[in-house]
């Protein structure tokens, strides 16, 4: 990415070293996903024989995907991830306005409030929350699964964070011309932390797309599941050991990510890196 | 605007984020404390007030034991590998190697798939005479091994799985972080003849300190979150050998449904989540410069 010179990128030798290192650790990244590919675009009988002539075959993804709901599951997630977003944009938004730009008593107590779920995470507070969506009648419903995240800490630091850096000027010009709070944050705020919101979505998503322990204790029915609690239903009692389903069912399930990734890599780290660096 | 309706605005606009938080952070924090001083509640039985029972049983317990004591040395074996592995590819794949880009691509992908596809798909590379390590090992001639059926290894078998998902995500913010940096410095120390090595022990590693403890306190946190991989691959099995801390909660709580030993189990990992916060607090605070 960076154009200019490094003196202390390595010459000769050094260089040849370098890269067949950086080599050997990325084939050795990526073998396992390459096995995994070749598992699921193969017939059984080459699952464990690698020629290079063995025919490329669909069938089981076919056999996966009239095995196990899968749809049904896609579904639960797509529905989960939108509702999750959705809700942590609008919630975080205006916690980091007010955190950020408004003078109100207690607000250092209440943001270290909030803070506090950075390190307390609704991940580990499983049987309190699971005791709490009972008494709402929320068990097994896809809001079950995304209420306790939908607040999000880490997201209202990161938009703090970038409304603080947004010039006063602007805000007060834009009060100047009769705009009320809400007006300024829509017209003025967000806009300005677009790149934000587009790194804290695409966190959000994979990790709400990705979310496993919590989605198995709260869901038990097809409706609620997301399509990891469904991969691990179908692969662990459903298929026994037909290992060239249950890779294809696992590739299934993450393709959707994977395609967005490979097609929106550069957005993908850079959003990584957005968030990470705060 | 006038000094109360600054504070009504602030109060209104924090108010559903901190409803939430409340309901789903601090509410279930202190009912846990609280429910861990109770008697699971069984058949009509309401719980009881049973003071530190919940505690006393816990210190008997072989298996909590284990679970810390597995959870410790799987933090000690995948943070300091992962760390050292995320910043050896960051620094490789900031020079202008050949194919840079897919090998930022190879060590990033496994950080997109859900922890719960990959631990399908190193399931199957690990099954005993099928798997592709067994052909691996069988081709040398090396004897057949059941690598997470057996206690000696199932714990390391994890944390390999472990080290390869989360390198490529601590990566990502060393590259990050070395991009930031001014090719001005390389040229100032090139100047003064300082040697390549030199050079990263005494400037870039410094530099570094801040993503360093980020990630780190990132890494623990992880550790002690994250389980799962133990679902699917071995279910805290063989004989306990990869039972962790949260695993071993999620078992107690939602297998047995013990939920007030669970309870008891959570402050554990609590205090343990508690003192990384306060270490980062103490540490961090005085060496990173948030706003």
């Amino acid at each position: 990415m960076s154009a200019t010179l490094n003196v202390y990128e390595p010459r000769g030798v050094g260089r040849v070293l370098e890269t067949a290192g950086a080599w050997v650790l990325g084939v050795l990244w990526i073998l396992p996903l390459l096995y995994a590919f070749w598992t699921a675009f193969h017939s059984p009988e080459f699952s464990t024989r690698l020629s290079l002539t063995a025919p490329l075959t669909l069938a089981n993804f076919v056999t996966a995907w009239h095995a196990a709901p899968f749809a049904r599951y896609f579904l639960n997630t797509v529905l989960l991830v939108s509702m999750v977003l959705a809700a942590q944009l609008v919630l975080t938004t205006l916690a980091a306005y007010a955190l950020a730009r408004f003078e109100f008593p207690g607000r250092n107590v209440l943001f270290a409030l909030v803070l506090v779920q950075l390190m307390v995470m609704p991940d580990v507070l499983i049987v309190e929350n699971y005791r709490t969506m009972a008494a709402l009648g929320l068990k097994d419903t896809i809001a079950g699964i995304g209420l306790p995240y939908m607040a999000s800490a880490f997201g209202i630091f990161l938009l703090r964070q970038t409304f603080k850096g947004v010039p006063r000027e602007l805000d007060e010009a834009a009060r100047v011309e009769g705009c009320t709070p809400l007006q300024v944050l829509w017209k003025v705020y967000v806009p300005l932390a677009r790149p934000t919101y587009l790194a804290y979505a695409l966190v959000s998503v994979s990790y709400h797309w990705n979310n496993f322990l919590w989605p198995l204790i709260i869901t038990n029915s097809v409706e609620a599941r997301p399509v990891t609690v469904g991969l691990q239903v179908f692969s662990s009692t459903d298929q026994g050991i037909d290992w060239s389903i249950i890779t294809a069912a696992t590739l299934l399930t993450t393709a959707p990510l994977l395609v967005a990734f490979l097609l929106f890599q550069r957005q993908f780290v850079q959003s990584f890196m957005r968030a990470g660096i705060r | 605007m006038s000094r109360l309706t600054q504070w009504v605005y602030g109060w209104l606009l924090l108010l559903p984020a901190m409803a939430l938080l409340a309901l789903f952070t601090h509410y279930p924090a202190l009912a846990n404390l609280w429910h861990s001083f109770q008697s699971t509640p069984k058949g009509g039985q309401p719980a009881v007030f049973v003071g530190l029972e919940n505690y006393q049983q816990l210190v008997d317990d072989p298996i909590f034991w284990q679970a810390l004591s597995n959870n410790l040395w799987y933090a000690i074996g995948t943070i300091p590998v992962s760390m050292a592995l995320a910043l050896l590819m960051a620094v490789w794949v900031n020079d202008r190697i050949p194919g840079r880009g897919i090998l930022r691509l190879a060590f990033f992908t496994p950080t997109i798939l859900p922890m719960i596809a990959v631990a399908n798909i190193w399931l199957f590379f690990y099954t005993p005479e099928y798997g592709l390590l067994e052909q691996f090992t069988g081709a040398f001639g090396l004897p057949s091994h059941n690598w997470l059926g057996s206690k000696s290894t199932a714990l390391g078998a994890l944390m390999v799985v472990t080290v390869w998902k989360e390198a490529g995500f601590f990566m990502i913010f060393y590259l990050a972080a070395l991009q930031s940096m001014s090719p001005h410095l390389g040229d100032a120390a090139a100047i003064e003849g300082a040697s390549r090595w030199y050079f990263f022990r005494r400037v870039t590693w410094p530099l570094l300190m801040p993503t360093t403890l980020f990630v780190l306190v990132n890494a623990v946190i992880n550790a002690f979150r994250l389980v799962d991989h133990i679902v699917v691959m071995t279910r805290g099995g063989p004989d306990n050998a990869t039972e962790l801390l949260l695993f071993y909660i999620y078992e107690i709580g939602f297998r047995f449904w013990d939920s007030a030993y669970a309870a008891a189990l959570t402050m554990v990992l609590l205090g343990i989540l508690g003192i990384v916060a306060l270490a980062q607090f103490f540490f961090l605070e005085r060496k990173v410069h948030y706003q």
